[in-house]
C-alpha cells in the first residue's frame, strides 16, 4: 500500500484521530490535521473533508502527530567525501528518523567557505528533492582557523549559520572578531568547544573507564574552558553564540549562568550524550552489570568513539536537568557517518562520529518513558528549540499554523524495532545502538506536504 | 561476558562440592579461548596456570626439553611493536611443545604496504594459525581481533591496557619465592598510568589477595576511583615500608617531553629503589622488574643484580608460564600427562 501511496502526490491529506503536538501553539490534543497543496489547512478536533481521489487519508489513532524535527547539526559529508554520505542518502536518513529540516555542517572538502559550494549543496538537496537542507558556513577560511571566512557572501548565499565544526576556533581574538562581524547577519556563531592542548591524543572520556582501558582521555575541562571562553567572549561582543553538543554537567551549569546574565547564548545536546554513558566503550550497554566486572570480546567499541565523548550517569541528569530548564535549547544529532574501515580498526585509530539521525527519536523516547522529559517537551527540544537558535533564517517555521508550510512528522511512540546498521538509509552504519531494541517509530514524514518517508505499517486510506 | 563468568561460578560450585577449597586444582577447568588479560581469571584459575607451569618446568629442566603436545598446532606471533623477551620466550614456549611458530613483525610485513588490522588477522587465520600471540600498540587491538577471528588470541602486551602472561609470570616467580600471594604486601612503582603491566598485575594480583600499593608521581597515576582494591601513595619510602615485594616499572622517557615530570634526575631521586629503600622493605622482600630495566633511573644496578633481585628468574618462568598458557588456551584441561 506504501508503494502506491508514494506514486500519488495528494492534493489533500487528512490525518486522523492523533495526538496532536505543536510546540508553537501549546497544542496537545487528540484531533485531525488537514494539509491542502502543501500547507496546513487546519488543525481541529475532528475535521470532515468531502471525499475525492485527491484524498489521502492516514488514520493516526495511537501516533503522535507533531511539526517535522530540526536537526541544528548534521554531517552530510558531500562534497568530498561522499563514501561516508552523500546529501541524497542522508536527507532519506533524516526523513526515516522524522527530520524535515538538516543543517549541514561545512567540514566538507572543499568546505563551506564560499558561496559556490553553498549553491552546490542547495542545488544537489533539492535534486535529492526530500528533506530541506540548510548549510552552515564556516568561521575561517577552509576551517584553518587563522582568517574569517567571507560570512557575508556565506550569508548571502544563504547559509543559517557558521562553525567550524570538528575544530574549535583557538585563536580567541579571531573568535572575537567571528562574534562581532556575525551580528551584521543576525547569525549565530557556532562553536565546538574543545581545547585541543587538553584533548590531544584522547580517544573517551577521561575517567576511570578510560583508566581501566588504557585509553587516553579527554577530560571534560577540555570543553568547559572553551564554553567558559566562549561565553566572556559572547560577553565582549553581545554576538550570538551557540554551543555545539555539550557534553558535561559543569557546562550546562556555565550556559545556565550565561543566560541568567542575559548574555545571547544558546546550546544544543545530542542524543547519545543524553542517553549513553562512557561504559558504552566497555561494550557494556545497560550500565555496570554487576557480574561483569571483566573486559568481555565486546569491549573497545569504536562505535562508541565520539566527539565530544560520552560521558558519566552525572552529566546525564545534568543536561536533561538543562533540556528542562530550558539552558539547553535544542537536542541536534552531530549525525556523523562513516566507512566500515573508519570504524572496523583499532579504537585508537577509529574515526570519532555516531550515524545519528534515524534513531535519535527511538532512543530519546526512552526519557519520555523513563519520566526524565515530557514528550511536548522533548518534541519542543526538536522543533521549537531549534528554530528558536536560528533565529530569523527559519521565522517562517513555526508549527501549524493554516498557511504554513505542511512540515509533518507522525510517530509511533510504541513500536518497537532493532538496530539493524544494514537497513539504514544513511550510508554510515556506524551506531552502538546496533542490535539494541528501541520503542518509537517514525511512520510518516512531510516536507511540503510532500511525503518524504512512509513506513510499511502506516494505515493509510485512499477514498474514491 | 556472561558465559565466563558463569564459569567462574561453575568452578565454584565444582570446589564446594568435592570440599577441597585448599587444592581446588583438580577439579578446575579452564575455559578461555583466549587470553586477553588478567581481569577474566579467577584465584583457582590462576593457580591452575601455576600448577601447568610448574610441570612445564620440570619438562625444560631435561635434557631433551621438548614434548609433542602441540605438534602440528600453529602458532603466529604476531608484533606490531618491538620486543625481545617477551617474543623470544612465547617463540621458545611454542618450540618446546613441538609447535609450528611463524614470527609477523610489522616491520617488512604487509602492515608497512598500509594493510588494515583486520585484513592482516584474517590472512594470518586462513593460513591456518591456532593461535595468534599478538603485541599491538593501540589498546584494545587484541579484543577487536578476538572478535573477528576463530581461533585464539594471546595478548602479548596491548598499548597501555594489558599484558596478562607478564602479569602471570610475575606473580608465579612471587608465588614460588612467598609460597603464595595471599596478604603479601607488593609495592609497584613508577608510570602506573601508562603500564600495561601494573594494569594486569593489579586484577590478578587482587584475585590472589594480595595488597596492592601502587606509588609514583600523581601526574603518572591514573583517575582515583579505577581500581579501588589498590592503595596510591606519592612516597616511596612509606610505601616501601614493611613491603614483600617491590616493583619497579620502566620508565619511558618521552613521558618527560609530554611534561608529566620535570626531569629523570628528579625521578630518580623520589621514586628509584636504592638499596637504602630497598631496606625498609621486609627483611626476604624480593624486587621485580618487567624489563627492559633503565638501571640508574627506576632501578640502582645494585638492587638490579643484587641478591633480592629476581628479574633473570622472572625471564626463564616465562617460558613456563607460556607454554602452560599456550597448552590450557589450545587443548583445555582435557590433556593427558606430558609423559614424563
Amino acid at each position: 500500500m506504501a508503494a502506491s501511496v508514494n506514486k500519488l502526490a495528494p492534493g489533500r491529506i487528512l490525518i486522523k484521530g492523533g495526538r496532536i503536538v505543536d510546540p508553537w501553539a501549546g497544542l496537545d490534543m487528540t484531533g485531525d490535521l488537514l494539509i491542502l497543496k502543501g500547507k496546513i489547512e487546519q488543525v481541529d478536533r475532528e475535521i470532515r473533508a468531502a471525499p475525492g481521489k485527491d484524498l489521502l487519508r492516514i488514520d493516526a489513532s495511537g501516533l503522535i502527530v507533531c511539526p517535522g524535527f530540526i536537526d541544528l547539526h548534521t554531517h552530510l559529508r558531500e562534497p568530498g567525501f561522499e563514501d561516508k554520505e552523500t546529501i541524497a542518502t542522508g536527507a532519506m536518513a533524516g526523513a526515516a528518523g522524522g527530520f524535515t529540516t538538516l543543517c549541514c555542517m561545512p567540514n566538507t572538502e572543499p568546505s563551506i567557505d564560499r558561496a559556490a559550494t553553498v549553491e552546490y549543496i542547495l542545488r544537489k538537496s533539492s535534486d535529492a528533492g526530500s528533506t530541506r537542507i540548510r548549510p552552515i558556513g564556516c568561521i575561517t577560511k577552509g576551517r584553518k582557523g587563522t582568517e574569517l571566512a567571507e560570512m557575508g557572501e556565506l550569508a548571502g548565499a544563504g547559509v543559517v549559520g557558521f562553525s567550524d565544526d570538528g575544530s574549535p576556533v583557538h585563536n580567541s581574538s579571531l573568535m572575537r572578531h567571528a562574534l562581532e562581524y556575525s551580528r551584521a547577519f543576525d547569525l549565530p556563531v557556532i562553536d565546538h568547544c574543545e581545547d585541543l592542548s587538553l584533548s590531544k591524543g584522547g580517544v573517551m572520556n577521561e575517567g576511570k573507564v578510560a583508566a581501566s582501558l588504557g585509553l587516553r582521555g579527554m577530560p571534560g575541562a577540555a570543553e568547559e574552558s572553551m564554553v567558559e571562553r566562549d561565553i566572556a567572549l559572547a560577553r565582549l561582543t553581545g554576538g550570538r553564540l551557540h554551543l555545539a553538543h555539550l557534553s558535561t554537567a559543569r557546562s550546562v551549569e556555565l550556559v545556565r549562568q550565561a543566560k541568567e546574565e542575559g548574555l545571547l547564548v544558546t546550546a544544543e545536546v545530542t542524543p547519545h550524550h543524553l542517553t549513553m554513558t562512557e561504559e558504552w566503550v566497555t561494550g557494556r550497554k545497560d550500565g555496570m552489570v554487576e557480574d561483569s566486572v571483566f573486559l568481555g570480546l565486546n569491549a573497545y567499541d569504536t562505535n562508541a568513539k565520539v566527539n565530544p565523548p560520552l560521558r558519566t550517569g552525572e552529566d546525564i541528569a545534568a543536561l536533561i536537568k538543562g533540556l528542562n530548564t530550558g539552558v539547553i535549547d535544542a537536542i541536534a544529532t552531530d549525525h556523523a557517518p562513516h566507512t566500515r574501515t573508519g570504524k572496523e580498526c583499532e579504537f585508537d585509530k577509529a574515526e570519532f562520529g555516531i550515524s545519528g539521525l534515524e534513531t535519535a527519536l527511538a532512543s530519546l523516547l526512552l526519557l519520555v518513558r523513563r519520566g526524565d522529559i515530557s514528550l511536548a517537551g522533548l518534541i519542543s527540544k526538536l522543533t521549537s528549540g531549534p528554530v528558536a537558535v536560528l533565529g530569523k533564517s527559519c521565522s517562517g517555521q513555526n508549527g501549524f499554523k493554516p498557511g504554513n508550510e505542511a512540515d509533518v512528522t507522525v510517530f509511533n511512540p510504541e513500536m518497537e524495532w532493532i538496530v539493524d546498521p544494514d537497513r539504514l538509509f544513511s550510508l554510515g552504519k556506524n551506531t552502538p545502538l546496533k542490535g539494541c531494541k528501541l520503542k518509537g517509530k517514525v511512520m510518516m514524514t512531510l516536507v511540503g506536504g510532500k511525503i518524504t518517508y512512509i513506513d510499511k505499517n502506516i494505515r493509510t486510506e485512499v477514498k474514491v | 561476558m556472561t558465559v565466563s563468568s558463569g564459569h567462574r561460578k561453575q568452578n565454584r560450585e565444582i570446589e564446594k562440592r568435592s570440599g577441597t577449597t585448599g587444592n581446588a586444582v583438580v577439579q578446575t577447568e579452564w575455559h578461555h579461548r583466549h587470553l586477553l588479560d588478567t581481569d577474566i581469571l579467577s584465584r583457582e584459575e590462576i593457580e591452575l596456570v601455576f600448577n601447568h607451569a610448574t610441570a612445564m618446568e620440570e619438562i625444560l629442566g631435561r635434557e631433551i626439553k621438548k614434548v609433542p603436545t602441540l605438534r602440528s598446532k600453529t602458532i603466529v606471533n604476531m608484533f606490531f611493536e618491538a620486543s625481545t623477551r617477551t617474543r623470544a620466550s612465547f617463540d621458545l614456549a611454542a618450540k618446546a611443545l613441538s609447535a609450528d611458530v611463524i614470527n609477523i613483525t610489522a616491520s617488512g610485513s604487509s602492515v608497512e604496504k598500509g594493510e588494515s588490522l583486520l585484513d592482516t588477522v584474517l590472512t594470518i587465520q586462513s593460513l591456518g594459525a591456532d593461535v595468534i600471540i599478538m603485541r599491538h600498540q593501540c589498546s584494545g587491538a587484541p579484543y577487536f581481533v578476538a572478535r573477528n577471528v576463530k581461533c585464539s588470541v594471546i595478548n602479548a602486551g596491548d598499548g597501555w591496557h594489558a599484558h596478562p602472561t607478564q602479569a602471570l609470570l610475575d606473580m608465579f616467580t612471587i608465588h614460588k619465592h612467598k609460597n603464595g600471594l595471599k596478604g603479601l604486601k607488593i609495592v609497584i612503582v613508577g608510570d602506573i598510568l601508562h603500564s600495561r603491566v601494573a594494569r594486569s598485575n593489579i586484577h590478578g594480583l587482587a584475585a590472589m589477595g594480595a595488597r596492592v600499593i601502587a606509588c609514583g608521581p600523581p601526574t603518572l597515576m591514573p583517575v582515583a576511583g579505577a581500581f579501588p582494591a589498590v592503595k596510591f601513595e606519592y612516597d616511596l619510602d612509606r610505601a616501601i615500608q614493611g613491603c614483600d615485594v617491590v616493583m619497579p616499572l620502566r620508565l619511558q622517557l618521552e613521558r618527560q617531553q609530554g611534561g608529566l615530570f620535570p626531569s629523570t634526575r628528579e625521578y630518580s631521586r623520589m621514586y628509584q629503589v636504592t638499596p637504602e629503600r630497598l631496606s625498609r622493605a621486609n627483611p626476604g622482600a624480593i624486587v621485580l622488574h618487567p624489563g627492559p630495566m633503565n638501571e640508574g633511573i627506576e632501578i640502582s644496578p645494585e638492587v638490579a643484580h643484587g641478591p633480592q633481585s629476581v628479574v633473570e628468574e622472572q625471564v626463564a618462568n616465562g617460558v613456563a608460564v607460556r607454554m602452560a598458557l599456550l597448552t590450557l588456551v589450545l587443548l583445555g584441561t582435557s590433556y593427558g600427562s606430558f609423559g614424563k
